[in-house]
């Protein structure tokens, strides 16, 4: 199983300051979520891990920094599932499942068979063997997220960062896609880095929270020490009530401001 | 529920089939383009003419002294080169439509040959005749860098006002781009008027006028294009999903974007060259193969070669009869089939995306 260290890593744009000099660790088998409001800086991060953003700072994965890997390395060490993946419409579930396996072949190569092996084997696994041939564009919205998580899986990262990954989904299919990444972290140690929004789920998954706001982290810790009524009200400037249920699990409900006629 | 056959069974078979297909269409194209013509041998015996060319094979063909010449020093020069220049086209087009992520350019709506075409201009006016005798001919150098700085300038206008690189801001940068070269070629010609002809000889091409010369000519840059643009395949297939998505699984995409478009661009300028301004043919044959075989690079490409060739070979027969004995520009006809075919793709773009 694999750490990823955050040393004071900024991410800045042109005409701004995303993310403020982040420390922290998401220990190996970890699942850290961060959330926090739109623009709080929870997806530069992810993209600095994934090299899609420059940084400051250093990010270590087992404690080499991650800027020293190559391009095709660093890809094999984390699996990113954008927030909005660009779905090809005519591409088949199979094809796009393949291409997770990019950072295994050289410039000018193929896949082997044993590539195209463990695609099928990761098809099977998220029981979507069965689209194998099918286009893209004819899927649903949950059977699309699990290709693009079942991509993510055949890169076979040990860090896993997901955006959002439930934002598009009803939430049968929220709960059917987290369940499904919580029992992957379990079945092959994975590491998660997600962004979220949906509070409630955010702390049900997750080992622990990091809470940012403009590009702050401000909390961080598990979900009941995180997610408190005076916490997200001053964040997110809400007004919400926070319960527990007996089995522990925190449940955020958002409150009307206007007293019910 | 429906059962889908072992994923990589049905697409390998389908994909076999397919390059079997237009092989064969390669292959009869060929031989209909060999065999239509005047004074010519008769269309039964250029086969066996073929025929006999094999080694170890011998056949008497009947065809005269006079008209066997016709056929390999004038016929087969110029199916050969109409072939190498429409899988040239359909290859770059494809290509093209890969790294740009856009169905809808193709080597002249993103200025490459008006580019070329003003490169070529300009070493023309310069002085032909003292250019000529160098030891490396300047005139195809001259056409690709010209077609290079074209396609360079199109991406960054088209890049610099559409968000990503949107489809018509594209287009219109290339529309742009190209009325652009043409003005100062124009330009240039006026003040160079003794040069006209030959520029425009250059321009409109040389096809029907087809010598093995002109084959030996663009075979070395139609083959290094081609092998560079074949061996992206993959590549262009990881490219659909997107510049960031790409870069995450490890892709260099920078590299391979600029590798692809100086190889297409290298190809397009060089068949250009002898070929003259044909349009269409990089936007129609790719777009009609993702309609019949799908949309992965990896069967698109190689089928663009093939295809590209046996439509182009089969392009050029009308313009040998339709106006008998005087001949029809290849150019004109490609677009009396293209520019419909453009409006109907326009219209069913839902259809037919990345």
């Amino acid at each position: 199983m694999t750490s990823l260290s955050f040393a004071g890593v900024s991410v800045a744009y042109e005409k701004a300051t995303a993310v403020h000099p982040f420390t922290d660790t998401v220990r190996p088998g970890e699942w850290l979520c961060l959330i926090g409001p739109n623009g709080a800086g929870k997806s530069s991060l992810l993209r600095s891990v994934a090299g899609l953003v420059k940084y400051s700072g250093q990010i270590l994965i087992d404690g080499t920094p991650l800027d020293l890997r190559s391009t095709r390395r660093r890809a094999s060490l984390v699996a990113h599932v954008p927030q909005a993946p660009s779905i090809p419409d005519d591409m088949t579930a199979f094809e796009y499942v393949l291409l997770g396996r990019n950072p295994y072949v050289t410039y000018f190569g193929r896949e082997t068979a044993s590539d195209r092996d463990l695609v099928r084997n990761v098809l099977d696994r998220l029981d979507v063997a069965e689209f194998a041939d099918r286009r893209l564009g004819t899927l649903s919205g949950g059977e699309r997220q699990r290709i693009v998580i079942a991509r993510a899986l055949a890169q076979e990262a040990p860090i896993l960062l997901l955006d959002e990954p439930t934002s598009a989904l009803d939430i049968g299919h929220q709960q059917q896609a987290l369940e499904l990444v919580d029992r992957l972290r379990r079945e092959h140690g994975l590491t998660v880095l997600s962004a979220m929004h949906d509070l409630t789920l955010a702390g049900l998954y997750s080992d622990r929270l990091a809470l940012l706001h403009q590009g702050h982290c401000v909390s961080s810790g598990p979900a009941e020490h995180v997610l408190r009524a005076e916490t997200l009200s001053e964040f997110y400037g809400v007004s919400v009530s926070v319960h527990r249920d007996p089995d522990g699990t925190v449940v955020v409900v958002p409150r009307r401001t206007m007293p019910l006629a | 529920m429906t059962t889908f056959a072992p994923a990589s069974a049905a697409t390998t078979g389908r994909r076999s089939w397919w390059i079997v297909f237009a092989t064969v269409l390669l292959a009869l194209a060929f031989l209909f383009g060999a065999m239509i013509g005047p004074a010519g041998p008769a269309w039964w015996r250029v086969p066996l003419e073929l025929l006999d060319r094999l080694p170890f094979v011998r056949v008497d063909s009947g065809a005269s002294e006079l008209q066997s010449t016709v056929l390999w020093q004038i016929r087969m020069p110029r199916v050969v080169l109409a072939g190498i220049v429409g899988a040239m086209l359909s290859l770059a087009g494809a290509s093209f439509q890969g790294v740009f992520r856009n169905p809808l350019v193709d080597p002249y709506l993103l200025g490459v040959a008006a580019g070329a075409g003003l490169g070529a201009t300009v070493v023309i006016v310069v002085n032909r005749a003292t250019t000529q005798s160098w030891p490396v001919d300047p005139l195809p150098l001259a056409a690709f860098v010209g077609g290079l700085v074209a396609v360079l300038l199109t991406y960054l206008v088209g890049a610099a006002f559409g968000a990503s690189r949107a489809s018509a801001t594209l287009v219109l940068a290339g529309v742009a781009v190209t009325s652009l070269a043409t003005a100062i070629q124009t330009f240039m010609l006026q003040k160079n008027s003794e040069v006209v002809r030959q520029v425009y000889s250059w321009i409109l091409g040389r096809l029907s006028t087809a010598t093995w010369d002109d084959v030996r000519l663009v075979a070395p840059y139609v083959i290094v294009s081609g092998g560079v643009l074949l061996a992206h395949r993959r590549l262009l297939d990881v490219l659909r999903i997107g510049e960031d998505e790409a870069q995450s699984l490890g892709a260099p995409v920078d590299r391979i974007r600029l590798t692809v478009v100086v190889a297409a661009t290298l190809g397009t300028s060089a068949v250009v060259s002898v070929s003259g301004l044909i349009g269409f043919v990089g936007i129609m044959v790719p777009h009609l193969i993702r309609f019949l075989a799908g949309a992965s690079y990896r069967r698109l490409l190689p089928l663009s070669v093939l295809l590209g060739a046996a439509f182009l070979i089969l392009a050029d027969v009308p313009g040998r009869i339709l106006s008998d004995p005087a001949e029809t520009p290849i150019g004109v006809v490609t677009a009396f089939i293209g520019a419909p075919f453009f409006i109907v793709v326009l219209r069913s773009r839902q259809g037919v995306t990345r």
